[in-house]
């Protein structure tokens, strides 16, 4: 069969790699879901519930000083940090929580790296009584320690992990070993567009609705469709979910930007597709472009965001790469630092780590682009719930002496 | 041999009411202790030894094997490596050898190039756990031409249907996993396993194998009559932790 005829395959990328325990559980989500797609009544009720329970349609705000600081494009942001638990995550877990009901399924897992996707995943399954297990890598539990606060006291139990390298890719193979072993009760809120089919089909679709509003908003205020779309490329789910809104206009550049951590040339970074070390392979359920070793072995990777330190990416981002329709960057963890100060100074608006690399590429380029021309950046997430991480990046030393006092508080 | 003809000759032939598999992750401790125990595996009887070639990211396994994959690629194991003694131990020993493994190591390896090497290294059979049918067009096909035993998965969860579509795609033997989960936890031997191995058997031709929580002699007489190979995996790879590769012929003599 032609592999661009097989479901779950986007090109060569995608398909379903799961170990035969799954197969009835992945025939009963992909009966699930196909039946919730073709159900206008569904979607109603999905973006019904964004509606009410988080702030959608977020808004998409005119950055009037950073346009006019690089004279050129005119800057959108695309306010995705309004969602309730202040990130796109929350767009794909309600989703998937509305899909278990329609299941009956009473228990949800999840991975998380920054802790973002754990966060939203624990606060859907407070809302809809599911109990619920977070799978974190133990480097992100010491990286992201508010997070895992939120996640317990949200009822969620978090589960460090401690084999590999201890980071996101650790907790999604730890979530499927959970997986496995319960899938009778239990469904996986998968959190990115990765994964087996039909994950990257589900999570795209859901954060479709990013790019819908997107695509209306910018011809209300712009008046036309924008020059290129901007957005930060981990396992992908942002990205695509603006991107889906303009994939079919031709004339709208998208522009994915990955991990260049400490440079593109230091071995320490997280860019599949922006650097020369991604190779196809095969893991984590997919098929797509690893971070990995002649071997086949995947290596450590290196970003200041947590959320975007993946080995994999979307099959269906490496599909749009081969393809041409995407391009990709890299920003590394200081111009990610620069762009984060820049745009808090001038628009007040403070960007998840994650987020930011989106805007390093998009100030590259503005400056180079005329005043009658539009960009959106995907602003994916909020950073001020990020403080810890941020002010260590900022290396503050107002901020040190205050974790140093409140450290010898707790200490007596 | 072929390796299912091997499997009933070795059932017939040495009146043996169960055949023992047992598991070596390679390079873990070392291979030099991979030796040794595949030589006290050998001389203590086991009819046959399922080597895996370590994966960074070995999904369907647990804690014990999760660790033992990962320090083996950290002290440096190489696939190339594993393929060099995997020769050496087919040269020096007359029983099967398998390859578990996951299909990124054949995939980076290139599929084709992998069998090709197998077949002339004697291995007889491949287990790959996150290969199903569905995704092994390639592998299937190279199987045959090859003559290398794909061995499929039977679950707990698989219907009878699924388990005749598997039985179409699988030679050799079939690998039964006697309950859901990863490797190395305990199995309840209820009478819903009886049933189970009962729609393993009615389902398919070839001999079962029974693996996932199987660890002592109690284990290996409760399966002799219900399955035709004891998979003993988890249970030897923590023997060697805590004893040492002396510990191991013991323990597989005391087997059946």
């Amino acid at each position: 069969m032609n592999k661009a005829n097989k479901p779950g395959y986007y090109g060569e990328w995608g398909g379903a790699f799961i170990p035969e325990v799954l197969y009835q559980t992945f025939c009963e989500l992909n009966d699930a879901f196909r039946q919730a797609k073709a159900d206008p009544a569904f979607w109603q009720q999905y973006v019904s519930l964004m509606g009410t329970y988080s702030c959608r349609p977020t808004p998409l705000t005119h950055a009037e000083n950073l346009s006019r600081h690089f004279g050129g494009a005119q800057i959108y942001i695309k306010r995705e940090d309004l969602n309730h638990t202040g990130a796109h995550k929350a767009n794909n877990v309600m989703g998937q929580g509305l899909l278990v009901k329609r299941m009956g399924k009473t228990r949800v897992i999840a991975e998380t790296g920054a802790g973002q996707h754990g966060v939203a995943t624990a606060t859907m399954a407070a809302k809809f009584g599911f109990a619920c297990t977070i799978y974190m890598g133990e480097e992100d539990v010491q990286r992201q320690r508010p997070n895992v606060f939120w996640m317990e006291k949200l009822g969620a139990t978090v589960v460090p992990v401690t084999s590999g390298s201890k980071t996101l890719k650790d907790a999604i193979n730890e979530a499927f070993r959970d997986w496995v072993t319960r899938m009778d009760d239990t469904h996986y809120v998968m959190g990115t567009v990765c994964g087996p089919h039909p994950f990257p089909e589900m999570v795209a679709w859901f954060q479709s609705i990013i790019g819908r509003e997107a695509c209306g908003q910018i011809k209300q205020q712009f008046g036309r469709q924008p020059s290129r779309v901007y957005a930060c490329v981990g396992g992908g789910s942002n990205a695509m979910g603006i991107f889906q809104g303009f994939l079919d206009n031709p004339a709208v550049e998208l522009v994915g930007v990955e991990a260049g951590g400490k440079g593109l040339d230091s071995g320490m970074h997280a860019s599949r597709l922006a650097a020369r070390d991604g190779s196809a392979g095969v893991a984590q359920g997919y098929k797509t472009m690893f971070l990995q070793n002649s071997d086949g072995q995947m290596m450590d990777t290196h970003s200041v965001a947590a959320g975007l330190d993946y080995v994999g990416v979307s099959p269906i981002l490496a599909d749009l790469w081969q393809q041409k329709r995407v391009r990709f960057a890299a920003a590394t963890d200081a111009e990610v630092m620069a762009a984060l100060d820049l745009t808090m100074k001038k628009e007040g608006i403070i960007p998840a780590l994650e987020s930011a690399h989106a805007f390093v590429q998009a100030f590259k380029e503005a400056g180079e682009m005329g005043p009658d021309e539009a960009i959106i950046i995907n602003m994916s997430g909020r950073g001020d719930k990020d403080i810890f991480t941020i002010a260590h990046a900022f290396d503050d030393p107002s901020w040190k002496e205050f974790i140093r006092k409140k450290g010898i508080a707790y200490g007596a | 041999m072929e390796l299912s003809s091997h499997i009933k000759t070795a059932l017939a032939d040495r009146d043996r009411k169960i055949l023992l598999m047992t598991h070596i992750v390679l390079g873990y401790p070392s291979l030099e202790t991979n030796r040794q125990v595949i030589e006290q595996m050998v001389a203590n009887g086991v009819d046959l030894i399922e080597m895996q070639i370590p994966f960074s990211e070995p999904m369907a396994d647990g804690p014990v094997i999760v660790k033992a994959n990962q320090e083996a690629i950290e002290h440096g194991i190489t696939v190339r490596a594993c393929l060099d003694f995997a020769r050496e131990m087919t040269a020096a020993h007359p029983i099967p050898f398998l390859f578990m493994t996951y299909y990124n190591i054949l995939f980076k390896f290139g599929v084709e190039k992998f069998f090709r090497e197998a077949q002339e290294i004697g291995i007889k059979g491949f287990i790959i756990p996150d290969l199903p049918p569905e995704e092994g067009e390639e592998f299937f096909a190279l199987s045959s031409e090859y003559d290398i035993a794909p061995i499929l998965i039977f679950a707990p969860t698989s219907t009878p249907e699924r388990m005749r579509e598997l039985t179409r795609y699988s030679r050799g033997f079939v690998y039964c996993a006697a309950r859901k989960g990863v490797t190395g936890r305990q199995t309840d031997f209820d009478e819903g396993f009886n049933a189970y191995l009962r729609t393993c058997r009615a389902n398919t031709d070839l001999p079962l194998a029974v693996g996932f929580g199987i660890s002592s002699r109690e284990d290996v007489d409760y399966l002799t009559g219900k399955a035709d190979i004891a998979v003993i995996g988890t249970r030897t790879i923590r023997l060697v932790e805590e004893q040492g590769a002396a510990a191991v012929g013991p323990f597989i003599a005391g087997l059946r």
